[in-house]
């Protein structure tokens, strides 16, 4: 099928064509109408060290716009590969392209262009520019898929380009500190992409996005990064859904971004003094729901975020399931699953006006004589101990001792130093499936 | 056999050994008398190793017995209050004594003597008073040790034990045993004792027969004649 | 000393106490499983009453003992046997049987729960041989106590007020010189401090399995160093058994020149 993909003759066909690898079954009957249509147009120059043409350069050079560059199975030293046509590099056999460290290896700066099943290695690193594996400059239409970068500074980079899919890659980076390492899929100025199924690891930032609208994440798995597994800056109206956060320096950063939905995600395991599951700083009408949290020295750090919708998330075994700093209004909490955090919530004013209402608080010791499956008594999430462990950190250790479970009693009976309104008024008796 | 020199011990303030020096060289029964608070338990239970003394030496067979353990095998003891573990059965605490001890013991005539056959499966802590003590009595001499030390031995006993036990400690006089007793009973020391021990305020006062103190105090009954050491004594 | 083991061992596992004991443990176990369905949330329930529960036990358990064998001990006294065998064969008597029926009363519900296919298994390990050390330490603590003091009232007073001390007002000094010295640097004391109370010890190897991600939250270096790898565990193990240690030998020391 591969063929097929390179058959587009105009701008106009190749877009109806990159509709049909969205909706692959959908297309076949319209594949089949290109092949027998524009067939006689489009050509595929193979490259080997044995063909006709044996550097991928050569080939973008003879190329005509729409035709395929057949990459076979063997090692291309090449960087600074411009593909200024629109065309289809498609590998056969994972060909290597080896940048030796020089700098950039592929730039797109024409419309149209798929870049398909290479593996590209040793992208050089500079202090001075952003080489990348891949970059795509103000360009539409492109698809990067089926690659696997190693050895890099900065993976793929999309630069004011928009309309394009970034789909099942894998990234493996091997970076050591930040400043010298890079992010492996970044978007700057881009809008309406598509990042799906991709694999991120070992780099500065897995994804990182400035300035980009109507994004779509889904289904990525982004672990081990030294900074964030997901950043988001100045960006607005993204989604990410069903993707796994793990094990990175602090886990998803979404700053100074609005209308973003985050859903059924996964953060695991994100440890670490700075550590969190997902960072909140200046969000404004925000979802975040059906997500898991397990693990994480903070499940969600929330800053001067407003008007967030937090429903059906799990927090398991989190240090703090969700921590609140400075100003945050009208967020709601409800239908959650707080299970066995050291601190469910940790505020640290006594100002409250946010809603908790009908979530499972492991730690609720109620009852519910009506079994009507809420109980009886309302749940006051913050304990005394998490506004003492936020004023003296190294209290820490008397976590858990009958001394805090006394103190903490007598501040659940009488408030004190913790916001008086803040209690979930229905607490559920079973946790939410 | 036990030869003490210079005991000194106090509790706390209270002195209750002064200085007290007693050789007990040959075989025979010896009481050890006092009024209460004379020393009298202090002194046996120094010999037993129970009371460290402050000062001065014990030796036994020429043996100093402190940091030693080993010559209390040579002794056999019947305690004040017998009072034993409650969740033991007679014949588990028989059986425990044997198993620490491991030496050749004849319970079984004792046993009989005593008629102790219907108590040996019930636990010591439903046994009445004289009944612990008949089973501790047992215990004191089912072993054979050249040394006994028997404190109170008649406390709860029925004129028929007590006879038993007369004739036990006189058998074990015929063996050629040193036996040391304790008793406020003038009347049985009277009868099975051959030296008088007599303490006052942490020392030996008197030590010899009965006989001799009699002569000494000038009376004609054992009674009378302590009673009037006591008094003497006070008046002096 | 070996057969003193033997005899306070097979005095106490008779004994209605021991029983109580181990039947409390066994429903406390069957209870929390069957209320929570949850293997892990019972584990966190059990800790919470185990650093607190088992400690008093092991005290009134241990002091009781010993005032309730004083004329066994006397018995045992003048027979040829050392002194210091006589006291740690008692010691290791009710030790031991306080530590089977932990073990066992807890153990058993929760095998028959599933422990073994669940993966809570080291943790409740963990409950279990923490659970055994402080059974250990209290009850030769108590020990200690006891053989200081002739007078049982005032022994046993004193072993309540020990409890009461290691329970919660430790904690409650340790937090409060924590937020008056604030200003200072404070990791390497709190961790000190925590290693001065063996409940606080013990509670520290069950944070570090329980709740490793909030105590990474904080910065210090020693913190890090502690919490952050196999140092904690150690040191801590390492504290416990000299906990344990520590008071064995007192005791041996003292019955030795101690009248009776």
């Amino acid at each position: 099928m591969y063929e097929n993909i390179a058959l587009g003759k105009s701008k106009f066909q190749y877009q109806i064509f990159y509709f049909s690898i969205m909706h692959y079954t959908q297309s076949l009957l319209a594949a089949i109408y290109f092949i027998i249509g524009t067939s006689l147009y489009a050509n595929t120059i193979p490259i080997c060290s044995s063909c006709k043409v044996t550097s991928i350069k050569k080939g973008i050079e003879i190329a005509k716009d729409f035709d395929t560059l057949l990459i076979k199975k063997g090692v291309y030293k090449e960087f600074n590969i411009l593909i200024d046509k629109p065309l289809t590099l498609l590998g056969e056999n994972f060909p290597v392209i080896d940048g030796e460290d020089q700098g950039e290896i592929i730039r797109i700066v024409s419309d149209n262009v798929t870049v398909d099943g290479l593996f590209i290695i040793n992208v050089g690193t500079s202090y001075t520019s952003d080489y990348a594996a891949i970059r795509v400059v103000r360009s539409e239409h492109f698809l990067i898929q089926n690659v696997v970068l190693e050895k890099l500074f900065f993976g793929i980079y999309l630069e004011k380009s928009n309309n394009g899919k970034v789909y099942h890659n894998k990234i493996i980076g091997d970076a050591k500190d930040e400043y010298n390492s890079g992010n492996g899929i970044q978007l700057w100025y881009s809008k309406n992409v598509e990042v799906d199924r991709n694999i991120v690891q070992g780099t500065r930032d897995g994804i990182y996005l400035e300035f980009s609208d109507h994004i779509t994440i889904n289904n990525n798995i982004s672990t081990k990064n030294l900074r964030y597994g997901l950043h988001f800056m100045f960006s607005n109206d993204d989604v990410y859904t069903n993707n796994t956060f793990e094990n990175n320096g602090a886990g998803v950063a979404v700053m100074f971004s609005k209308r973003i939905l985050m859903k059924n995600n996964t953060f695991k395991k994100n440890w670490g003094t700075t550590s969190f599951g997902i960072l909140l700083k200046e969000i404004n009408d925000a979802e975040i729901i059906g997500n898991t949290f397990e693990e994480n020295t903070i499940g969600i750090n929330v800053e001067g975020s407003n008007r967030i919708k937090y429903n059906n998330n799990n927090f398991i075994r989190n240090g703090w399931a969700v921590k609140i700093l400075g100003a945050c209004y009208e967020n709601t909490f409800s239908n959650n699953n707080f299970l066995h955090n050291s601190f469910d919530l940790s505020y640290n004013s006594k100002l409250n006006d946010n809603v908790f209402d009908s979530n499972y608080w492991s730690d609720y010791a109620g009852y519910d004589l009506d079994k009507n499956g809420i109980g009886d008594i309302p749940y006051r999430p913050v304990k005394l101990f998490s506004y003492i462990v936020n004023k003296t950190p190294e209290t820490i250790v008397l976590l858990r001792s009958l001394f805090m479970d006394i103190i903490d009693f007598s501040e659940k009976v009488s408030p004190v130093f913790t916001p008086d309104n803040l209690l979930d008024a229905n607490p559920l008796m079973k946790q939410v499936k | 056999m036990i030869q003490i020199e210079n005991l000194h011990k106090k509790f706390g303030k209270n002195e209750v050994l002064l200085g007290l020096d007693l050789n007990i060289e040959k075989d025979g029964i010896f009481a050890v008398l006092g009024p209460n608070g004379s020393g009298k338990t202090t002194l046996i239970k120094s010999i037993l190793g129970m009371v460290i003394p402050n000062q001065g030496t014990i030796l036994m067979d020429g043996i100093a017995i402190k940091k030693n353990w080993k010559y209390r095998q040579q002794i056999d003891y019947l305690p004040q209050i017998a009072n034993f573990p409650g969740n033991l059965k007679v014949k588990e605490l028989i059986r425990m004594i044997k198993d620490l001890r491991q030496m050749p013991s004849e319970e079984e005539r004792l046993i009989a003597l005593f008629k102790l056959e219907p108590f040996l499966d019930k636990k010591l802590s439903t046994l009445s008073g004289g009944t612990k003590q008949k089973v501790n009595i047992v215990l004191a001499f089912m072993f054979d040790c050249p040394l006994l030390i028997l404190d109170e031995p008649t406390t709860g006993l029925d004129p028929a034990s007590l006879i038993h036990l007369k004739e036990l400690i006189q058998n074990e006089k015929k063996n050629g045993k040193t036996i040391l007793i304790t008793s406020h009973i003038m009347q049985f020391v009277a009868e099975v004792a051959d030296t008088i021990v007599y303490l006052l305020e942490g020392k030996i006062y008197f030590k010899g027969s009965i006989d001799e103190l009699m002569t000494k105090t000038q009376q004609t009954n054992l009674e009378h004649a302590i009673a009037a050491i006591a008094t003497t004594h006070d008046n002096a | 000393m070996l057969k003193i083991l033997k005899y306070s061992f097979y005095d106490l596992i008779r004994s209605r106490w021991s029983y109580v004991y181990f039947l409390f443990y066994l429903i406390l176990g069957f209870v929390l499983l069957f209320l929570n369905n949850d293997v892990s949330k019972a584990v966190i329930t059990l800790m919470n009453i185990i650093i607190v529960l088992v400690p008093l036990i092991g005290t009134i358990f241990g002091i009781m003992y010993y005032y309730n064998s004083k004329e066994f001990t006397e018995l045992l006294l003048a027979q040829p046997i050392k002194r210091s065998s006589i006291f740690l064969g008692q010691y290791l008597g009710v030790a031991g049987s306080l530590t089977m029926s932990l073990v066992l009363g807890l153990g058993i519900p929760f095998v028959l729960y599933g422990l073994f296919k669940s993966d809570a298994i080291f943790d409740f390990s963990l409950l279990l041989v923490t659970g055994a050390f402080l059974t250990m330490i209290f009850t030769a603590l108590s020990f200690n106590i006891a053989i200081s003091n002739e007078n049982k009232i005032k022994g046993f007073g004193y072993a309540v007020l020990l409890w009461l001390f290691m329970a919660v007002i430790y904690d409650g000094l340790f937090l409060m010189s924590l937020i008056i010295f604030k200003e200072y640097p404070l990791d390497t004391f709190s961790l000190a401090a925590t290693m001065f109370n063996p409940i606080d010890l013990s509670r520290t190897l069950i944070l570090l399995k329980l709740d490793i991600s909030a105590l990474l939250g904080y910065t210090g270096a020693v913190f890090k160093q502690f919490f952050g790898t196999d140092q904690g565990l150690i040191i801590s193990l390492l504290m416990l058994i000299l906990w344990t240690v520590f008071p064995i030998w007192r005791l041996s020391y003292k019955s030795k020149r101690q009248d009776f």
